[in-house]
Order: structure tokens, then C-alpha cells, then sequence
């Protein structure tokens, strides 16, 4: 329901309201899915930093969003057709929350066993992430500081004045 | 925001518990939720948050936007040299077992040098973010065309 | 068709949906960005609810606590979400420039603003 608030929400500002409570209610369902760590990240960065950020983009942008003549018949069409190939897709997948399910089986067993014996840390999402697949936070690490580093080269540019004011075009 | 004495003492109280907090979370990474990455954001709010009370000039005279760069870059290289100091000592890259005598001790301190690194850089990097973004509002000035219902 | 064990998954593909027609649907960029923000996090919960084994718990090591959830897909969201933040402030800088540049963020206004300076055949 927030997502569809969220889409059809004309005012920016109660977009980007809108869509903290969004991901706070993710959050929310990450605990409820044994999620502790993701849950923490996708509140401290969904609610936290992805709306700061976009509510400093709306102080420097027009607020509102133009109005929406009819309906977009060709995106409800692309959505409701990818909507019901995936949702026929998803008949093929395992059941939810079966002990048995091919992602239970193979190597995350040896994970949740040796996590304590083998490194003495009780956090097994944390030795996974910085001993077992370590590299791949290495690249995570480089990732975010090249987003800082593409940031700065965009908003190094001082700012002019646009090419033609709207209010200039009779 | 300064003058409203509610935000202002408000303010004064959360940030150092939130700035404490993300402290916590980054060093107990093992035996509770939480680790460099949230760690790093909840800082790097904890910063914002002053910055919105107080305006950008007093965020930035706290943390200059040098030292921003210096720290998000460091924290990268901070990672590359344990894993670095991996190979020097025998291993493979990022191996945590050469480190130390006693291997669980050698992961450990592994594990923690590296989040360390981690947090350390996404702190960084999302101050440094936010100020780019609010540095442009003073640079627009008055001379922009007023925002509007366009 | 196990329909009511999958049902996870069918709200996962609404709220993927959702995001995806609000990036093709609506012309402002801002929009755009929070439907692209909106996919990401429907596919985190894809995730998180596929590693999940019921009646297991978090994957901390404690007394007393015999099945744990799997950790493996919870690396792999935390990852995606710091790269999702990522994506989101070069996007928003993108879309900053533009409306320096051009003036509006509105898809349909920058197509006609831009129409006098390029020159796609006769115009």
C-alpha cells in the first residue's frame, strides 16, 4: 500500500515520507524474517540516508511533480505481463521456510558450525562477510568510494544558469 | 534550526549517544547485529544531524571536507593492506591466519582491522556526500530562479 | 501449484512491480529513482525470505538454539544495500545536473527542450 502511495503521491516531499515508512516497514519485516544485521542496515540507510539525501535534492528541485495526463496503458501492460511471467516463475521455486530447501544444504551448514569452533566469533553473518567472502567486501568497499569519487566529479562543476528559463519559452 | 530551543537540547543529548552508539555497534560486530557498514551510516547520521541543527559552516569546521577524503580513501587502503599483509606473511591475500600464533586470535584481530576499515570509509563517504549535495545550495545563492510550484 | 507456500514471493513480485512501473511510468526523475529504490529493496526481501527456515533463529551463536537461519543470503543484502546507496547518490547527483542545466527534472520537457539542439535529420 506505501508503494503504491509512494508512486501516485504528486508532492514530493510526502513521496519521500512516504518512502522512509516504506523502508522502515521492510526493516520491520526483516526482523521478523531472523534478519538481525540487514534488518539494522536497511533502517540506518532506507529511513535514514537515502531521504536525507533525497530530501536535499528536493531543496535545490521543483517540488511537485507535473501532472499525469490519462494512463500510461503501455507501462500497465509491460508491468502486468513481466508481473505474471514472474509470478508463473515463481511456481518452479522452493517452498517457503522448508529446512530442506537446496540453499540449506550445501555450504552454509559448514558456515554455521565452524563460525564459533574455528574463529571463537558468535556473529556468523559477520565472519562470512569479513573472513569467508572477504573479497567480496573488498570490492563493496572500492564500489561506495568510487560512488564518492563520481559525486564529486559531478557536483565539482560550478553551477550555471540554465540554458532557457521555463517561464522565457511564449 | 539554531534558534529552536527544543532541537537545540534535543540535539545536544542524541548526537553524542548516537555517535557512541555507532562506536558499539562497530567494535561488538562479533557477537551482536552490526558490524563496519552499520556503524559507518549511523556516524555518518549522527553528523547530519548536527549539520541540520547547526548549519553546514559548523558541520564543516568539526570535520573539514579534507580530512573526509583523506579518511575514505584511507579506510579502503586500511583493507588492502591486511590482506596485503596476508600475502607478505605467507598466505594467500586476505588470509587472517599468518597474523597471529593462535589462529582464533588471528581471525579475530583479522576480522576486526577490517571492519574497522570498512566502517571508517562509509562514514566518510556519506559526509561527504551530504556536504556535496548542501555546499550547492549555497553556492546556487539568490540569483537562481526561486523554486516554486512549477 | 503450492500456491500458498510460495506467497511470499507473489508480494515480493507486486512490490517489484510497483517499483517498476513508477521508473518507466512517471517522468520525473526524483520518481524514478525512489521506484529504482523501491525494486531494489522488493529483491532484498526476496532474499531474506528465501534464506529463511522456519522455526530457525538469527545466525548468532547462542545457548540453547538449534536451527539458524541462513547467514549466506544475509551477506550478500547487506552488500547490495551499501551498493543500493551507492546507485541512489550518483543517481540523485545525475539528476541534480540535469536540472541545472536543462531546468526541469520533467522527462517530457527536457525531449522538447532539446529538440532546437540536436539535429536528428530534418528539423
Amino acid at each position: 500500500m506505501v508503494a503504491v502511495a509512494v508512486v501516485r503521491v504528486r508532492d514530493l516531499f510526502s513521496a519521500a515520507m512516504l518512502f522512509a515508512i516504506y523502508s522502515l516497514l521492510s526493516a520491520a519485516l526483516f526482523v521478523v524474517l531472523d534478519a538481525g544485521d540487514v534488518a539494522l542496515t536497511e533502517a540506518a540507510v532506507g529511513a535514514g540516508i537515502s531521504t536525507i539525501l533525497i530530501l536535499a535534492v528536493l531543496t535545490l528541485a521543483p517540488r511537485y511533480e507535473a501532472a499525469i495526463r490519462g494512463v500510461n496503458w503501455i507501462a500497465i501492460t509491460v508491468v502486468v505481463i513481466t508481473g505474471v511471467c514472474l509470478i508463473w516463475a515463481v511456481s518452479d521455486l522452493p517452498t517457503f521456510g522448508d529446512p530442506n530447501n537446496p540453499i540449506h544444504v550445501h555450504v552454509a551448514p559448514y558456515y554455521i558450525e565452524h563460525s564459533y569452533k574455528d574463529f571463537g566469533v558468535p556473529n556468523m553473518v559477520a565472519s562470512v562477510l569479513a573472513s569467508w567472502r572477504s573479497i567480496d567486501t573488498f570490492g563493496e568497499v572500492i564500489v561506495i568510494f568510487t560512488a564518492a569519487v563520481a559525486v564529486f566529479s559531478l557536483l565539482s562543476v560550478k553551477p550555471t544558469r540554465p540554458a532557457r528559463k521555463p517561464e522565457d519559452e511564449a | 534550526m539554531r534558534e529552536n530551543g527544543i532541537l537545540r537540547i534535543v540535539t545536544r543529548l542524541l548526537i553524542p549517544l548516537i555517535m557512541l552508539f555507532a562506536l558499539y555497534i562497530q567494535f561488538h560486530g562479533e557477537y551482536s547485529p552490526g558490524g563496519g557498514f552499520q556503524a559507518g551510516v549511523m556516524f555518518a547520521a549522527a553528523w547530519i544531524l548536527f549539520v541540520l541543527i547547526y548549519g553546514l559552516d559548523a558541520g564543516l569546521a568539526v570535520i573539514p571536507e579534507r580530512v573526509m577524503f583523506v579518511l575514505s580513501a584511507s579506510g579502503a587502503l586500511l583493507y588492502a593492506a591486511i590482506g596485503l599483509l596476508g600475502v607478505v606473511l605467507g598466505g594467500n591475500f586476505l588470509d587472517y591466519a599468518p597474523l597471529m600464533e593462535d589462529s582464533q586470535s588471528a581471525q579475530q584481530a583479522g576480522i576486526i582491522l577490517v571492519e574497522l576499515g570498512v566502517g571508517v570509509t562509509v562514514a566518510s563517504v556519506v559526509m561527504l556526500i551530504f556536504s556535496l549535495f548542501a555546499r550547492r545550495r549555497g553556492e546556487q545563492g539568490e540569483s537562481w530562479p526561486a523554486e516554486g510550484d512549477d | 501449484m503450492d500456491l500458498l507456500g510460495h506467497y511470499n514471493y507473489y508480494v515480493v513480485v507486486i512490490l517489484m512491480m510497483i517499483g517498476l512501473y513508477a521508473v518507466i511510468a512517471r517522468g520525473n526523475m526524483v520518481k524514478k529513482i525512489m521506484g529504482l529504490n523501491l525494486f531494489q529493496t522488493a529483491g532484498f526481501i526476496l532474499f531474506i525470505s528465501a534464506g529463511k527456515i522456519i522455526g530457525g533463529s538469527t545466525p548468532i551463536y547462542r545457548e540453547g538454539v538449534e536451527l539458524y537461519s541462513n547467514p549466506l543470503p544475509h551477506v550478500l543484502i547487506l552488500t547490495a544495500i551499501v551498493v543500493g546507496i551507492a546507485t541512489t547518490a550518483v543517481g540523485l547527483a545525475l539528476a541534480l545536473r540535469i536540472r541545472e542545466t536543462y531546468g526541469s527534472i520533467e522527462d517530457e520537457e527536457l525531449v522538447e527542450d532539446d529538440g532546437e539542439d540536436w539535429s536528428f535529420g530534418d528539423r
